[in-house]
This record gives C-alpha cells, structure tokens and sequence, in this order.
C-alpha cells in the first residue's frame, strides 16, 4: 500500500514517485516498438509482431486487475462480476468495429451486420443507433459499466449486502449476462459473439503498425487509470475506504456516508474495467458471451491475489504474470494449466496473502488487509 | 401366458362362430396370391388385411420376404430357413409339410405396388397381433389416419380384444373414426367420446371437423362443448406438468444445495469446490457402474446405484474432510480467502478428474426399475427416475434434520455454531466437529451427485452447472437453516418450470436470476433470516 499523506510521510505525489511512473510508462511505450521495429527479426532480443497484441491482451487484463483491486483492496469489495463490466466494455467497443464493416461483410448488408442478416432482422435495433461514431461508442464505454454498477451497487449497498453475499450475488449478475448474450436474439451476435472486424477509426486493425498504436493507448490507459486509483488511494476518499473495510458499522456511526463511498469506487473501477474491455476487444479481435462467464471474473481475484492485493501495483503485476505463465503453459503443456492455476489459489491465500508486491514492499510500509477479527459467534 | 391363451382363444371362438364363409375367404384369399394377375393379388393383399385373421401376418410378412412359394399343384406354402435348413409349411393350415423339397416350390413374385398394398394391411393386422405391444401401437396409431375401413376393423378387433389399456386405445380411434365416417348418431357418440381426452391430435381433428363447412349445427355445437373440456383438461394437464417438472427440477436444486446448506449455512465456509463434490458422487456412481458391468453377474446391475450411494457419501465426505484439515481451517472467519482456496480446489478436482476419465460425457444408465414412467392423468408422463429422486431427496433431508436435532454430534455441531469458545470449554472437540461437519456436507453432495447422474449426463464440469444455483438457493432460502434451503430449492424450481413455457428456458431462468437479486436487496438474509444475536454477529 503505498504511503498515506499525514504527517511525518512523504507525499505519495514526490519527484521520486513521478520518475519511477514515467520510467516505466515510457520503457513500455518507447521499447516495445523500438524491439520491433530496429531489431532485426532474426537477433534474440527482437520482438516478433505476434507478441504485440499479446503484450496489449495483457495490459488489458492489467487494468482490470487493477480496477478489481481498487474495490478489493481498499473498500473490502469482493466483486466476482467484473468480468462482466470488462465484457460491456468490449461489447461497446466491438459494436462500433462491427459497424465500420460496412459493405465488406459476407453479406454486403451496408446497414445491418453479418449476423443480423442471417438471422433475417430487417432493420438496426434502437441500441444499435450511433455506434458508427467513435465518438459515441466511447461514450458508451464508460456510460454503460458505469451506469450497471451505479444501479446495481445502489441497489447492493443500500440494503448494507456485504462480503460474501455480495460475492454471491455479483457472480450472479455476470452469470445472468452471460446467459443474455448467449441468446441470438438479444442482437449481440448470440454464442459466436463478434468477430472479422476490419477497420479501427480508418486503420485497418490487422495492420502491424494499428497493433502497435493500440497497444500504446493500452499503456496510457493503464497508466491513467493507475494514477486515478493512486489519486483516490491516497486521497481522504482512501482512508474512509480503507476504515469501512476494517470495520464498516464504526465508520457508519463516525457519521460517514458508506454508501456513497463504496459507490462512487465502485463505479470508478467498473468504468476502467470497461475501458479495458473495449481495448481489448480490437486488439484479440473477438467478443463473445463467454467473457461473462463467472469462472473469468474469479480468475481477476487470483490476478490480484498474486501480485499483492492493496497495494494497486501488485494487480497490474500479478495480471501480466498470470497470463504470461498461462500463455505459455497452455501452449506447453495444457493438461497442467489448470493444476497449477489451482495450486495458485490456495497457495496465495493460504501461504503469501501478501502476494509479490506486498513480500518485496518493507514490512513497516505494508499494511496486510487484515482479517476482520471474528467477533463470538461469527461463524455461524 | 393366460392372456395370451384367452387371446387364442378368443381368435378362434371368433372364427369359428362367424361363417365357415368367412374361414373359406381366407383359404380363396390365399389361393388368389398364387395366381399370376398383379391386381388380382393387390385385392387379395387389402382382403386379407381387412379380414382381421392373425394367420395372415406371417403370410403377408413372408410374401414381402420373397419366402410364399407355390406348389405345382397350386398349393401355397412358407418357407422358414431354421438352423441351416429349410422347412416348409403349409399357409393356410400352418403344418409343417415333412420331406418337402423347397427347390420344387415356386417363388410368389411382388411387385412395388403390391409392397405397398401389403405394408398397409400389415399394418391393420397388427390390431390382431399376439404381441401385446405392437397391439397397442397400432391402436393408438390407428388414430392417425381415421377412415371407414380403419373404423371396421377395429370393431372386429375391439370384438376380441381382453387388454383394457388397448381396448381403451382402440375405442378411441374408433370414435376418431366414427367421426370421420359415421352416422349422425355415431358421431354424436363418437365426439362425447373424443371429449374426454386430452391428446392434441384428437384436439385438431374435431377442430377440423368444427371447421369443415357442412357440418351439421348440431353436431359443431357437441363439439364445441368437447373443444372447451379438452381445452380445460389440457390447461389442466399443463399446470401438473409444470408442477411436477418444478418439484423435479427443485429436488435436484434441493439435493445439491443440502450439502451447501450445511458447509455454508452452519459453518459459513463458502466452498467453491461443493460442485466438484457432487462431481465426485456422480463419477462414483460411474464407477460403480463400471465394477458391476465388469466383475458381477449380469442381472446384478440393477444393485450397482444401492451400494453407489453410500460409496459416494464416504468417499465424497472422505475428499471433504480432507479439504478442511489441509485448507479450510486455516482460513476460518476469512470467507473470501476461503472463496478463492476453494475455487482453486475445484479447478485442480475438475483437472484430475479430466484426466483420470477424459473430458467426454460419462453415461450412467438407469436400472431398470428407475426406467421407464407411468402416466397418472393422461397427457403427461412422470418418470420413475425423478419420482425416486424426488423421494431421495425428502429421505436426506429429514435424516439431516434428525442428524441436526436428534443426535450428540447435531447437538455438539449447533453449539459450536452458535458459540465456539464457550463449546469448547465444555468439552467439544471444535476442531473435530468442523471437520466431520464439513465431512458430512460434502457426502451429502456426493449422494446428490449419484442421483444427478440419474438425470444427466456425468461430465468434469457437472459441479460448475449447479453451483452457482446452489449458492443463490440458499442465500435466498436464508443462511443456517434447513426448512429455507427446502423453500427455497422449491420455489426456484416451480417458478423456473412455470416461466419457461411463457419467457422460454433461458429468459426464463435470467428473470428468476435478476429476482434472486432484487429479493437480496430486499431481505438481504434471506426468506427466513436468523433473528438475535448470531444474526446480528454476521452481519
């Protein structure tokens, strides 16, 4: 956790803080491109054009890790649904692809996609209207996530459901939309989701050089999103957070508003769960219903569970680390994908609760999401 | 066997009292065949099949066959290849004739037409058939295409018919074809007949016959009223089915969710890996399966789901325990750590699991007194299969409630519910009691798997299927107690059943999701919250 303002602590704003962030932002925009582009591809240290996307899947997942550990980490919000706001994300941004289609489907239907047309629509759905601007469709990126986890967080935190009810009910919710966007009718493409895209505001997005932009604009994405997080980690905002997740009745007597806190982070962190969704989407080139899948969203626990939860950097850590490992044991040998992933689980909960950042950050700084003690009677 | 006899019998009391005519008619039928005019034999064919005499059944089959030769001397015979030779018996008569050579007969020759004039009265003949199955297909089938001929042969076959089920059947194609080609009167009779039925085909022939334009007044008006009983009984038939369909769906909800009930419920442990419980059960009963098939006799596999179920209750409560000693009890009073321990216990069961079977669907078969089902109203069936799942499902349910209530171990497990020191200053071994708790919901799980077997398909990924089902069951029935885990299981399943037909299965099943919700908003304890001080201690 980084260190709060007060007295007798540095600023979490210091030169030292803002060198580090540009260090890293900048070793991640500029080298990337750099081993593409000047490294002959034959020499080690090269970076073959298939990575980039993969590079950018990752900080994709990265940023919603991180928006997970927002919640998690500082307010005690186990969300097993973000997937689903991550999914909305991609699903606004793969409408606006599937729109720049235009004629070039299979179809050459100039109004309606592929599969509108196999499936004998006539005519655009209203919630289709507009998704031919970029304008709008980023609009919507952050509107739509946003506006489901305003109404759904309203509803949860109001009537004060909490832990693992709260778990329960937002697996429900992924799981409900999963089963929404599995049906064909609902006009998002059913089971095979969307796919075959062709342009990206006027680059073709198979083009290596639009796979590179997009991954740069993956980098600035995570690295905004993770200066909001610092800004509201670090804020006032952030201690009240940190307080109601230690104990939410006390600060609820001290006179503060717990649901407006826990909205408003809430909220925060669906919209940049979605933002990542709607990067992501161009960049594997495919949205479908299996994003909603709740097995997904509990994956985003373990991300953050590995890299250290509550300390924000250890999300974006444990999401790359995760997914590399994944990418390359699937490939190597898929039987064991799952037992290692298995083991991950209760190794991090029960061994390293810390997780890697937290194990290499100095125990004094470190504050571990302590267990809620249990009080008599608990454990009913 | 006897009624088989009295069906004899009774065929041959039929033809002996009606006309020695009537016997000759088929002898001259018979002799017709031989003969060498193709429309001459298609006659003889639909003769024979609107005679009603079971003899011309082999006749007929073995003339399709290629096997109705004829003599020189005009004699028609069959011959049957048995056992490497060849015998040949007389057609009419059915004797065998000894040390006749096949070679000597000539083949009786069939053209395409004449297949077809033969598959039809073969398929009137099998009213008169010895077997009592395929009497009674063709009895219901007859009420398919009703005519004047299909209405005279079944009075000759509802004449001697003795099995009420089948008789039934065939008195309801004959109003079907009475319908079609009766007099007023018999149509009257034939429609109030009609009316007390709840088949859907029967529906759109009097909905046709209501249509037809010279229909007489009086008799649209009986049908009318008919149309309206049928409507009712059919309305009726559908709020059963949906009902019992619910119950079923529910018991199975109710059977995966007991077990939860308990590690959730009473212990507060969220265990992921519950689904993979119920996994295991249904792979023991696979196994199970498997030895039985392998090593027992074969009229012993009907046993193999008797000893499944406490098979998969000790292993599956063998693996649970197990669990709790090396995970869950580091992690108690940490239900979102043990949320994610356990989510990774289930991923790595689902894994071995997959690799110790494959990923395929395993088939567990029913025994065979859980196959099959019977029909209680008509117009829908309950299977045995669910009916018995349905009775396993209350049978565990009260012996838990007993368990709970009745038993030292109930007894030690409420108090270390309800307050864990002070238990353990008494006496109670808390760290055993939670692992035999624990112990005892996974078997429960693993008996629910056996019996999802019995339903579904056998596959790693059974467990992901139910458990976020489970889990919304008992979080909408109330945490910690038994009596919401059963509310709730059954109104879930009723109510999904009831919206499926309206909403159809998945927005269906999506409605009474975001109603789970919306009710947590509301009573976020569920249906039957705890009230006092455990409840406000969880909170």
């Amino acid at each position: 956790m980084p260190a709060l303002p007060g007295r007798g602590q540095k600023s979490a704003w210091n030169p030292s803080f803002w060198a580090r962030f540009l260090a890293c932002g900048a070793a991640l925009v500029l080298a990337v491109p750099a081993l593409n582009f000047w490294v002959p591809p034959d020499s080690p240290a090269a970076l073959p054009d298939y990575l980039i996307p993969l590079l950018g899947k990752y900080l994709c997942y990265a940023l919603l890790a991180l928006s997970l550990d927002l919640i998690w980490g500082y307010a005690g919000i186990l969300s097993l649904g973000h997937g689903a706001f991550f999914a909305l994300g991609g699903y606004c941004m793969g409408m606006y692809l599937m729109r720049q289609i235009g004629t070039r489907g299979v179809y050459g239907n100039p109004l309606l996609p592929d599969f509108m047309v196999f499936l004998n629509w006539k005519e655009l759905p209203w919630f289709w209207w507009g998704f031919d601007h970029f304008a709008y469709a980023a609009v919507m990126v952050v509107l739509v996530p946003g506006l489901l986890a305003l109404v759904f967080g309203w509803l949860a935190f109001r009537s004060r459901v909490t832990g693992v009810y709260l778990s329960i009910i937002t697996q429900a919710m992924t799981y409900a939309l999963m089963l929404a966007f599995f049906r064909n009718d609902m006009g998002f493409g059913g089971n095979n989701g969307m796919t075959d895209y062709k342009d990206i505001l006027g680059w073709d997005v198979h083009k290596p050089s639009t796979r590179l932009g997009l991954y740069s604009a993956s980098v600035f994405a995570l690295g905004l999103g993770y200066l909001c997080c610092r800004f509201i980690s670090t804020s006032k905002l952030g201690l009240v957070l940190l307080a109601l997740r230690d104990a939410e009745s006390r600060v609820r007597f001290l006179g503060y508003s717990v649901i407006n806190a826990k909205l408003f982070v809430f909220t925060v962190s669906a919209v940049l769960a979605g933002v990542g969704g709607a990067l992501y989407v161009p960049q594997v080139g495919i949205i479908n219903p299996s994003e909603f899948s709740p097995g997904n969203s509990i994956e985003i626990a373990i991300w953050v569970s590995v890299g250290g939860r509550g300390t924000l950097l250890g999300g974006i850590v444990g999401a790359i680390l995760v997914n590399a490992a994944k990418t390359w044991l699937t490939g190597a040998a898929p039987e064991t994908w799952l037992f290692v992933l298995g083991a991950l689980f209760i190794l991090t909960t029960l061994v390293f609760p810390r997780g890697i950042v937290g194990l290499m950050r100095r125990p004094s700084r470190i504050r571990v999401p302590a267990p809620t003690p249990v009080p008599a009677g608990e454990q009913a | 066997m006897t009624a088989r006899l009295l069906r004899l019998v009774g065929v041959l009391l039929l033809i002996a009292s009606s006309a020695s005519a009537k016997a000759d008619d088929f002898v001259t039928l018979v002799g017709n065949l031989a003969g060498d005019s193709f429309a001459k034999k298609e006659k003889a064919v639909t003769a024979l099949g609107a005679l009603g005499d079971p003899r011309a059944i082999s006749l007929l089959q073995a003339l399709t066959d290629g096997r109705l030769l004829r003599g020189a001397d005009g004699r028609v015979v069959i011959s049957e290849a048995a056992g490497g030779t060849t015998r040949v018996r007389d057609a009419v008569t059915g004797d065998d004739i000894a040390g006749a050579d096949p070679d000597r007969f000539e083949r009786i020759i069939v053209n395409n037409r004449l297949r077809g004039a033969i598959e039809g009265a073969l398929a009137a003949l099998t009213l008169f058939s010895i077997d009592r199955d395929a009497r009674l297909v063709a009895a219901q089938d007859a009420l398919r295409h009703p005519s004047a001929g299909e209405a005279a042969l079944l009075e000759k076959a509802i004449a001697i018919e003795q099995d009420p089920e089948i008789r039934a059947a065939m008195q309801l194609s004959l109003s079907a074809a009475r319908l079609v080609s009766g007099s007023k009167e018999e149509r009257l009779a034939a429609i109030r007949a009609l009316g007390t039925t709840t088949d859907p085909q029967i529906k759109n022939l009097l909905d046709e016959f209501r249509a037809a334009p010279d229909t007489d007044p009086e008799l649209k008006k009986t049908a009318d009223a008919a149309l309206a009983s049928i409507g009712n009984r059919l309305r009726l038939v559908g709020v059963a089915a949906n009902l019992f369909q619910g119950i079923s769906l529910g018991s199975v909800l109710l059977l995966a969710a007991i077990g939860l009930a308990i590690t959730f419920g009473v212990m507060g442990v969220i265990n992921m890996a519950h689904g993979e419980m119920i996994m295991l059960g249904a792979y023991t009963a696979y196994v199970c399966q498997q030895l039985f098939r392998a090593f027992l006799p074969a009229d012993w596999i009907d046993a193999y789901l008797p000893v499944a179920v406490p098979v998969a209750f000790f292993f599956a409560g063998g693996v649970g325990m197990a669990l709790e000693r090396s995970v869950i009890r580091f992690l108690y009073g940490r239900p979102l750590e043990t949320l994610l321990a356990t989510w990774g216990v289930s991923l790595i069961l689902q894994q071995a699991v997959r690799s110790i079977f494959g990923s395929p669907n395993k088939e567990v078969s029913n025994p065979s007194w859980m196959t099959g089902g019977f029909d209680p109203i008509g117009g829908f069936t309950i299977t045995w299969n669910r009916l018995y799942i349905i009775l396993f499902c209350f049978i565990a349910l009260g012996a838990l409630a007993l368990i709970l209530n009745r038993t030292s171990f109930g007894l030690h497990m409420r108090a270390v519910t309800q307050n864990r020191p002070m238990a353990s200053a008494m006496g109670i071994r808390t760290a055993r009691v939670d692992a035999l708790t624990f112990g005892l919901g996974s078997g429960i799980a693993g008996m629910a798997g056996v019996a999802l077997s019995q339903v579904g398909n056998v596959s790693p990924n059974l467990g992901t299927i139910y458990i976020v089902d489970s889990f919304l069951v008992v979080v909408f029935g109330g945490v910690g107690n038994l009596m919401g885990t059963l509310v709730g299981a059954l109104s879930l399943g009723i109510v999904n059943k009831f919206l499926e037909p309206v909403a159809g299965a998945i927005l269906g099943k999506i409605v009474v999701l975001v109603a789970i919700i919306l009710f947590i908003q509301r009573r976020p304890r569920g249906l039957f919250a705890l009230r006092g001080r455990t409840a406000e201690a969880e909170a």
